[in-house]
C-alpha cells in the first residue's frame, strides 16, 4: 500500500500547490484472469491489469473530478492541472466539500475479504474448472444438446483512498466466480438458462458439479414454455428476481434520487411502506461478504444500515453531499464509480421470514412463479413497475407448466405493500439476496 | 492527427514494430491475431438547479493482443503501453494457440480503404468549456420555460475522443479517430403530489456547434418537458394483446432487440440465436427489409473502420421478409465460411471484439403515417422508448414504452404510463402490416450492452403496425 499511498500524496500535494481548497484521491489496481469453455473446447483466456487513479478536487465550494488509467508522472500532473482548471470555471456550491476528518475511518477492521492462495491455480487447472461445470450440465440431460459456454473467472484488487488532510488508508479484495449457461432443445424450440457462484474466497465457491446441475435443471424446466391469459393474480418472485426488487427499492431511496424529488420514497421516512414482514438490511461488515468493505468511497466507516424494518423506511443511503444537502448526515454509503462519488450498497438483503418456499407456492390456487426478468421497465419517480418475465404458471398450489412471452406489472409500493409471503430461504449468494417473495397481487399480460 | 503518428509519438509503439510482434511471437502458431491500441478522453458535465454538479475529465489508454486459433481466442491486455508489456500480453495471448494442434494458416483479414465519416473543424472535446456550460444553463432555462409544472432540470454533456490503432498478422494496420458527444436533458415535472420524468437528447460524432444548429438543443429541453408533464394525466397502460403502432425513429430498438442480436454472427455460428439455421426463410412480412448500415456520416452507431480493422458496411439482415444476412467480426466469419461485415466491435481495449450492430433500421414503405393510425380501431400507439433487452435463444425480447397512447376508434386519445413490451423475435415482425413512408433515425442516444460490454449504436424505423402485441400494463 505504501507505494500507492505515496503517490496519491503527491498527487494531492499537487493539487494543493495548483490552488485546491481540498482534494481526495481513489487509487486502484486489479488483476483480472477469465476462461471460458464451450463444447467442451477452450473458447476464450483472458488475462488483465488495470490501474485507475481518480481524483477530486474542491476550489473553495467548487468542485471537479478527473482520472486515468495512465500513472506516469507526466500523465498525473496534467491529471491535476486539468481538474484545477475545470474547478474554477463550475460554480460554488455550499454542499460540496470533503467529509470532516473526525468521521474517517480511525482503524481498518478485519473482515477476510481476501484470498491470495485462491488465486494460485495454473491457467489449465482455472479452465478445468469450468470445463467441469459444463460437463455436469450437459451431461445432466440429454436433450441439453448445445451451450453458450463456462466460464471461471479470478480478479484480484487493491483500493487505497487518501484525502488532502492527510489520511490515507486501504484493503485488498479477491473474487471468484464460475457460471454456466446451457441450451435445450425440443420439439417446441430451444431455451437457455444458467447458474453461477460467486464469492471472495475460492473455497466458498458451489462446487462446478453443483453449478452445472443446478442450471441443467433451470434450462430444462423452461422446455415447452408457453403463454397465458392475461390476469391479475397473486406472484411469487424466486430469490434471485426478489433481489432484483430490493435493489430497485434501495435505488429509490438513494440520496440523489430525493433531492432532485425524483423517487417514489420522497417524504416517506419512518412511515409504512410495506408489509410487517418486510425488512431490509445493509451489511457492509459481513466477514468474507461481497458487498463487504472496511470504508465507504469517502473514507467513513462501514456499518449495517436498516433499511426497512418491518414495513417502515428508517433512512435514506447518503453520501457526504447528499447527506448536507438534505440536512441530514452521510449514512457511509458513498460509492466511487469510474467518473465521481456516487451512492451504493453493500450487502443489500430482504431479511428471512419464517415460511417455507413449498408452502408459499402451495398458498397459490392460480399465479405466476417468476424465475427471470427482463428489461428496463421500473420507473424510480413513480414506482411504476412493467418488466418481461419467465417462469412458471402455479395450478392448485403446484408448479404446473412454464410460461413465458408475458410481463408483470404493478406499482413497487403497492407491491411492498402487498408482500403475503417472505420466504426462509435466504442465502447470501451476491451483493443484493432476497428469499422468496409472495406479492398478492400483479397483473399478468399474456395472450 | 494520424493515429500511427500518435501512438509511434507517446508510447514508442510504431506499426513496424507491432508486425514484428506479431510476425515473430504469433505467426505459423494461429489462425489469426491483432494488437489493438487505444488512447481515450472522456468529458463529462452535468448540470442541476442551474449549478455544475459534474465536471470530470477522464483519460484511458490501453493495448489488447488476440490470438486465434480454431474457434480459441486467447486476449490480454494492458493498460501501460510499451513494448515490453505488449510482449508479455502476446505470450499470454499465445498461451491458448500453443494448447492446439491446428496447422496455424493466417485468415485474410477483411481489408479496404477506411471510409472518412467524421472528420471535423473541432472535436467536440476541444471545444471551449464556457461555451459549453452555457448551453447547459440555457437548456435548464428552455425547459423550465417549456412547461410551469417542471420543478426540476439535469442537463449533461458528455464528450468522447476515442484513437485507435489494429495491426493485425496480415500485416494490415489501420488507424481511426473516433469523436462522439451526447447531449442530455430530463425534467421532472410536480402537479397535486404527482410527480413524473421526461427525457430527451440526441448527439452523434459531431461536433458542438452541431447542438446549436437548427436549435437542436432547444427541441431536446421542450421535448423533455413535454413529455414529463404530458405523463402527469396519463393513465395506467392496457394489459394484453393487441394492435400496436409505432412511432418512426427511435422505436426501431424494435429491430434492435428482436432481431437485430439474434442476426449477430457469433450466436447463430454457436447454434444458440432462435434464427440459427434460418437463412434465406422467411422471418418477417414482405413490406419489412432490415438493414445495418455503419457507413451513414456522423452518426452515433457508424464508424469508419470496426475495432478489428475491417472497414464498416450496408449489410442487409432482412429483404423482403427473407433473412439473408448475418453481422460478422474476423473470427465468426471465418468459422462460418463468410465475409467479415465490418461489424467486429468492443467497448474497450480491455474486451476481445464480437459481432456487434451498428446503425440498424427499416426501410421505408408506402402508406401514410396518419392512415395508418386510423387503420386501427383500438390499440396503442407508442412514440418513445426506454431501453429493451432480448433473450437471444427463447427469441422473447422487450422494450419499455416512455411515451405512448391510447388508438380509440382510429383516433390517438389519452396518454399511458409507460408499459414493457413483449413478443417473439422470429415472428414479431411476421405481424408487420403496414409500414410508412416516414423512415426515420433516431436522435443518437443509443447504447447497447452484450455480454458486458457497451457500444454506441443507432436505430431507426418507419412508423410501424403489428397486428399482435403483447403490452404489459396494469390495466385489466
Amino acid at each position: 500500500m505504501n507505494a500507492s499511498a505515496d503517490l496519491l500524496a503527491s498527487v494531492l500535494r499537487r493539487a494543493s500547490a495548483r490552488g485546491a481548497t481540498a482534494a481526495d484521491g481513489f487509487l486502484v489496481e486489479e488483476r483480472q484472469f477469465s476462461a471460458s469453455v464451450r463444447l467442451g473446447q477452450v473458447d476464450t483466456v483472458t488475462h488483465s491489469r488495470d490501474q485507475r487513479l481518480a481524483l477530486r478536487v474542491f476550489a473553495s465550494k467548487a468542485s471537479a473530478a478527473a482520472s486515468t488509467s495512465d500513472l506516469s508522472r507526466e500523465s498525473l500532473e496534467r491529471l491535476v492541472d486539468e481538474a484545477t482548471a475545470l474547478a474554477r470555471v463550475t460554480e460554488a456550491d455550499p454542499h460540496a466539500g470533503l467529509p470532516d476528518p473526525d468521521v474517517l475511518i480511525r482503524e481498518v477492521p478485519p473482515l477476510d475479504l481476501e484470498d491470495p492462495a485462491g488465486h494460485e491455480l495454473t491457467p489449465e487447472a482455472k479452465i478445468e474448472i469450468a470445463r467441469r461445470a459444463e460437463t455436469a450440465a450437459l451431461e445432466a440431460d440429454p436433450r441439453l444438446t448445445n451451450s453458450d459456454g463456462a466460464e471461471h473467472w479470478d480478479r484480484q484488487a487493491r483500493y487505497v483512498y487518501a484525502t488532502s488532510h492527510g489520511f490515507a488508508e486501504g484493503y485488498a479484495t479477491s473474487a471468484f466466480g464460475v457460471s454456466v449457461a446451457p441450451v435445450a432443445a425440443d420439439n417446441g424450440g430451444m431455451q437457455r438458462d444458467y447458474w453461477y457462484t460467486t464469492a471472495r474466497h475460492r473455497s466458498a465457491l458451489e462446487s462446478p458439479e453443483s453449478v452445472g446441475r443446478t442450471a441443467a435443471a433451470r434450462t430444462l424446466r423452461r422446455l415447452g414454455s408457453r403463454k397465458v391469459k392475461t390476469a391479475e393474480v397473486p406472484v411469487i418472485f424466486d430469490p434471485d428476481t426478489a433481489a432484483s426488487l430490493i435493489r430497485s427499492i434501495a435505488g429509490a431511496a438513494s440520496g440523489p434520487s430525493l433531492y432532485r424529488r425524483a423517487s417514489f420514497l420522497l417524504d416517506r421516512v419512518d412511515t409504512k411502506i410495506a408489509a410487517p414482514s418486510v425488512t431490509i438490511v445493509d451489511d457492509g461488515l459481513i466477514p468474507g461478504a461481497l458487498g463487504s468493505r472496511p470504508f465507504d468511497g469517502e473514507g467513513l466507516p462501514t456499518r449495517r444500515t436498516v433499511l426497512v424494518d418491518g414495513g417502515v423506511l428508517r433512512t435514506y443511503l447518503l453520501d457526504t453531499y447528499c447527506g448536507r444537502k438534505l440536512g441530514l448526515r452521510s449514512t457511509h454509503h458513498a460509492a466511487r464509480d469510474g467518473s465521481g462519488v456516487g451512492v451504493g450498497t453493500t450487502n443489500l438483503t430482504l431479511q428471512a421470514g419464517a415460511a417455507d418456499p413449498k408452502d408459499l407456492i402451495g398458498s397459490v390456487g392460480s399465479g405466476l412463479y417468476v424465475t427471470e426478468l427482463i428489461g428496463f421497465g421500473v420507473n424510480g419517480v413513480t414506482g411504476d413497475y412493467s418488466r418481461g418475465a419467465a417462469g412458471l404458471w402455479i395450478d392448485k398450489g403446484e408448479l404446473a407448466y412454464p410460461v413465458e412471452e408475458i410481463t408483470v406489472a404493478g406499482n413497487l409500493l403497492e407491491m411492498l405493500q402487498r408482500v403475503e409471503g417472505v420466504g426462509n430461504d435466504l442465502i447470501l449468494r451476491d451483493r443484493a439476496s432476497a428469499p422468496t417473495l409472495l406479492i398478492g397481487r400483479m397483473v399478468v399480460a399474456g395472450n | 492527427m494520424l493515429p500511427e503518428r500518435f501512438f509511434s509519438d507517446r508510447f514508442n509503439v510504431t506499426p513496424s514494430l507491432m508486425e514484428r510482434l506479431l510476425g515473430g511471437s504469433l505467426s505459423g502458431r494461429v489462425d489469426d491475431a491483432d494488437i489493438y491500441l487505444e488512447y481515450r478522453i472522456n468529458e463529462e458535465l452535468v448540470l442541476e438547479e442551474n449549478v455544475v454538479k459534474k465536471a470530470s475529465r477522464h483519460v484511458s489508454q490501453g493495448a489488447g493482443v488476440r490470438a486465434l486459433s480454431g474457434t480459441r481466442t486467447g486476449y490480454a491486455h494492458t493498460d501501460d503501453i510499451s513494448i515490453q508489456n505488449l510482449e508479455e500480453a502476446a505470450r499470454q495471448a499465445r498461451a491458448i494457440a500453443d494448447r492446439s494442434s491446428a496447422g496455424g494458416v493466417l485468415a485474410v483479414a477483411g481489408r479496404g480503404k477506411p471510409h472518412d465519416l467524421y472528420t471535423l473543424d473541432e472535436t467536440p472535446v476541444a471545444a471551449n468549456l464556457e461555451r459549453k456550460l452555457d448551453l447547459l444553463r440555457k437548456l435548464d432555462a428552455a425547459a423550465r420555460a417549456a412547461d410551469p409544472r417542471v420543478t426540476q432540470v439535469i442537463a449533461s454533456l458528455a464528450s468522447e475522443e476515442i484513437v485507435t490503432l489494429v495491426a493485425t498478422a496480415s500485416g494490415w494496420t489501420v488507424g481511426d479517430v473516433r469523436p462522439l458527444t451526447r447531449l442530455n436533458v430530463t425534467a421532472i415535472a410536480e402537479e397535486g403530489g404527482r410527480r413524473e420524468i421526461g427525457s430527451w437528447g440526441g448527439g452523434g460524432r459531431v461536433a458542438f456547434d452541431w447542438f446549436l444548429g437548427e436549435e437542436r438543443w432547444k427541441r431536446y429541453a421542450t421535448e423533455a418537458a413535454r413529455q414529463a408533464a404530458l405523463k402527469l394525466s396519463a393513465v395506467d397502460a392496457p394489459a394484453g394483446t393487441m394492435t400496436v403502432v409505432l412511432g418512426p425513429g427511435w422505436p426501431g430498438i424494435l429491430l434492435h432487440e428482436a432481431v437485430g442480436h439474434g442476426l449477430e454472427g457469433d450466436f447463430n455460428r454457436k447454434g444458440v440465436s432462435a434464427f440459427a439455421g434460418r437463412m434465406g426463410q422467411k422471418v418477417a412480412s414482405e413490406l419489412v427489409t432490415v438493414v445495418d448500415d455503419g457507413t451513414i456520416p456522423n452518426r452515433r452507431g457508424s464508424l469508419n473502420v470496426d475495432d478489428e480493422g475491417t472497414p464498416t458496411g450496408r449489410t442487409v439482415l432482412i429483404e423482403n421478409g427473407v433473412l439473408v444476412g448475418y453481422m460478422q467480426d474476423r473470427l465468426n466469419a471465418r468459422l462460418m465460411g463468410m465475409r467479415a461485415t465490418g461489424n467486429g466491435r468492443r467497448e474497450s481495449y480491455a474486451y476481445p471484439p464480437l459481432p456487434r450492430m451498428t446503425n440498424t433500421f427499416m426501410l421505408a414503405g408506402p402508406d401514410d403515417p396518419e392512415e395508418i393510425l386510423r387503420s386501427v380501431d383500438r390499440g396503442l400507439y407508442a412514440v418513445s422508448f426506454g431501453g429493451g433487452q432480448v433473450d437471444i435463444t427463447s427469441g422473447k425480447f422487450v422494450f419499455s414504452a416512455s411515451e405512448a397512447y391510447l388508438i380509440e376508434g382510429g383516433r390517438v386519445t389519452r396518454p399511458v404510463k409507460g408499459a414493457t413490451l413483449i413478443g417473439n423475435g422470429p415472428d414479431a415482425l411476421t405481424r408487420v402490416s403496414r409500414v410508412g413512408h416516414d423512415l426515420a433515425l433516431d436522435e443518437g442516444v443509443g447504447t447497447c450492452g452484450k455480454d458486458g460490454q457497451s457500444v454506441p449504436v443507432g436505430v431507426g424505423l418507419p412508423t410501424l403496425r403489428i397486428d399482435a402485441m403483447t403490452v404489459g400494463g396494469t390495466a385489466v
